[in-house]
């Protein structure tokens, strides 16, 4: 890969709540190249999408994106940059797909209005021209008659309707990253399909680098190239998606593999990973998934375990990469019982 | 689960329904004058046998949950016969639907707003305990904990709130309130939903071990195919309030002859990014359940390489394609529409079996 279109290094961003410091993300380092899809996968709490809101520069006091945190995009340090200029490359060249299409738009503008309204602010070019341009982006997302279809309020458009002129808006300017925030996790299945295939195809035909968050193994597999899997606001693993899906290596990437149902491979019980997530103000010594291991053996000083290479561009942050041989060994983990999670 | 014929075996089911309607009025003007009627649950009938799982999937508005509650009595149902063992629930009064809702009990998908902030955890879970006259005092704390022990909680969270703790362990206190009665048939209504992966598992094993413990029966209602497909023994498949296909799990994900389902399936992303599959992409939204198309109620969204102007003018019965496997689709072999009365109305294709795999099966 020539330089990276987006190249994150030690990203942390960190919460100060009254209960302590919340360490949602904490240190983690991704590239995207020109064109490419990268997914981010993991549960509630891991760190994605505030990851997601950092390159955007969205957080929100008591959130800051600590000192020594880099996000280089063409050329700039989003962490440093001035706001001005910040708010330049939001919605033109880094645009954001929202999870809810509803609480994601104005209920008393017309979509067509909405997503002109992109236009007008980044191109500085007039209503006439900003609303035909709107027009021409709705076709492209597949809305149907989109000159009447740009005349109506959100209300009167259906969950898939809005999630695509949620797409419009996000790329009317054309932007060189669009970040899809589980972009399909509000609609039914039949709908997803559709906006999944949408997002497949607009990226294809513009060559725009996406970042898909999802806590859905399946959305990752069908659409991305390749994969960072988060867990307690690192990341644990990062491969091509085939080669990921082919050998997990981290024992929590194993395990949301196999705790999912899949249609067609019923077994008679489902795996599950014991235990909860630690609390982002009190992340473990040493390895953050240990307690809720079937692999974890002490090591002296709870050493806390780096990104590993495993082979094939793959990496992994677990001890087996030194000791592989205790995978074939694995024992009850030390949680049980659940713990009372984070309040 | 493989347990397919504990459905169909020939006790007497636990719950029988015969031609639910269930209407929401549309009102308007100052008088609240009705000019019309959403018909979220139009016209299904269904058994569900003692011990069995009856999973209900279907998309939002198809009429999966007020199924669910309208059995229950929580919705007024329109018309139709609802029967819990001998019991007429549409018949009962006050005092017997009280009694009676010992006997059937619902879990709901979110374990948020289903929890009552206010009440202790111990409370919620022997709330029930005192209504049905079950247990009191220190009888009462025992069940309690015993309850919270069963859904894998400490019995020392009985005197918390329901916010210091986790989704998932807010759905286990919910299975906990909804099992201190000792019910025969639980309602679980998305129960999984708002759960991560992880704890959607631990979830989806307590119930099934609950269900062996108690001989519980379950209506499982969800609209995550896989998780169905787990946990059901039989399946029932809705759209626009009507029941299109209903099959035992392994011969609607073998064979979904319900085009419907053929497209919902092949709609669900899979976790492998090697297979080449197939999609069915259906075009367009679910119709308003205000004005449901005349006909076969799928008929606009339809890819049956037979469907023709027939489907748009017969109401498809849900009918038996082979043993215990029932489809609404008049274009699917054999079927008790015939033929001459198909072209009668306009129709040009006749009945040819379509079961295009390769969009299923990975």
């Amino acid at each position: 890969m020539a330089s990276p279109l987006l190249s994150i290094r030690d990203l942390r961003t960190y919460f100060y709540t009254e209960s302590g410091v919340a360490k949602a993300v904490d240190g983690v380092s991704f590239d995207i190249g020109a064109g490419e899809t990268v997914g981010i996968v993991g549960e509630s709490g891991c760190g994605k999408s505030v990851t997601a809101l950092s390159i955007l520069r969205l957080i929100q006091p008591p959130g800051r994106i600590e000192a020594g945190s880099r996000i280089d995009f063409e050329g700039k340090d989003l962490v440093t940059l001035p706001d001005e200029e910040m708010r330049n490359i939001r919605g033109n060249r880094i645009s954001m797909i929202f999870q809810e299409p509803m609480s994601a738009l104005n209920p008393v503008f017309t979509v067509g209005d909405q997503v002109a309204e992109v236009a007008r602010i980044h191109a500085g070019i007039g209503r006439k021209k900003s609303w035909e341009l709107a027009v021409e982006t709705l076709a492209l997302t597949g809305i149907p008659a989109p000159e009447e279809r740009a005349k109506q309020y959100p209300h009167q458009l259906s969950g898939g309707m809005r999630q695509r002129v949620l797409i419009a808006m996000a790329l009317i300017m054309k932007p060189a990253l669009i970040i899809a925030d589980e972009p399909t996790t509000a609609l039914d299945v039949t709908i997803q399909a559709q906006i999944l295939d949408l997002l497949v195809h607009l990226q294809k035909e513009f060559g725009t680098s996406i970042l898909m968050i999802t806590h859905d193994l399946g959305v990752i597999a069908e659409t991305t190239s390749r994969v960072i899997v988060m867990y307690a606001g690192e990341i644990v693993e990062e491969a091509s998606v085939t080669e990921l899906f082919a050998r997990p290596h981290h024992p929590y990437t194993e395990g949301l593999m196999h705790s999912m149902p899949h249609i067609g491979h019923d077994q008679e019980r489902l795996n599950v990973i014991p235990g909860t997530v630690p609390s982002p103000t009190n992340w473990p010594h040493g390895c953050r998934f240990r307690e809720r291991c079937p692999y974890s053996w002490d090591l002296p000083e709870r050493e806390h375990p780096p990104l590993y290479d495993v082979g094939a561009g793959h990496t992994s942050r677990c001890h087996l990469a030194r000791e592989p041989q205790r995978r074939n060994h694995p024992h009850e983990p030390l949680v049980v019982q659940e713990g009372v999670g984070a309040a | 689960m493989s347990a397919t014929a504990r459905g169909g075996n020939g006790t007497a089911p636990l719950v029988s329904v015969r031609n639910l309607k269930k209407e929401f009025p549309i009102k308007k003007g100052v008088f609240s004058r009705q000019v019309g009627a959403v018909k979220a649950v139009n016209d299904v009938s269904f058994h569900v046998a003692r011990g069995e799982t009856l999973g209900v999937v279907g998309e939002s508005g198809c009429g999966k949950t007020t199924t669910g509650r309208t059995i229950l009595r929580l919705l007024e149902p329109t018309s139709g016969e609802i029967y819990f063992e001998d019991r007429d629930v549409r018949a009962l009064g006050t005092r017997d639907l009280r009694a009676l809702r010992r006997d059937m009990q619902i879990i709901f998908q979110d374990p948020v707003s289903s929890l009552n902030p206010r009440m202790t955890v111990g409370a919620i879970v022997r709330e029930g305990l005192t209504i049905h006259k079950l247990a009191e005092g220190a009888a009462a704390d025992a069940r309690v904990s015993q309850l919270l022990q069963e859904v894998g909680l400490r019995p020392e969270y009985a005197t918390r709130y329901p916010h210091e703790f986790s989704g998932g362990q807010r759905q286990r206190i919910g299975i906990a309130r909804a099992l201190s009665v000792e019910p025969k048939f639980i309602v679980c209504d998305e129960p999984v939903s708002a759960l991560d992966v992880s704890v959607q598992a631990q979830v989806i094993n307590l119930l099934e071990d609950l269900q062996r413990e108690h001989n519980l029966t379950y209506m499982f209602i969800a609209h995550d195919l896989s998780v169905v497909e787990h946990i059901a023994d039989r399946v029932a498949v809705m759209y626009l309030g009507k029941i299109v296909q209903l099959a035992t799990a392994d011969d609607l994900y073998r064979e979904p002859l319900m085009p419907y389902t053929q497209a919902l399936l092949s709609a669900v992303p899979v976790a492998d990014p090697k297979s080449r599959k197939e999609r069915i992409i259906l075009s367009g939204d679910v119709p308003s359940p205000a004005s449901p198309p005349p006909g076969c109620v799928f008929h606009p969204r339809c890819h049956h390489p037979a469907k023709d102007v027939a489907c748009t003018k017969i109401v498809p019965p849900l009918e038996e394609k082979t043993p215990g496997h029932f489809v609404h689709c008049i274009k699917q072999p054999p079927t008790t529409v015939s033929w001459e009365q198909q072209k009668e109305v306009g129709g040009v294709h006749p009945p040819e079996r379509y079961l295009p795999l390769a969009a299923v099966h990975a």
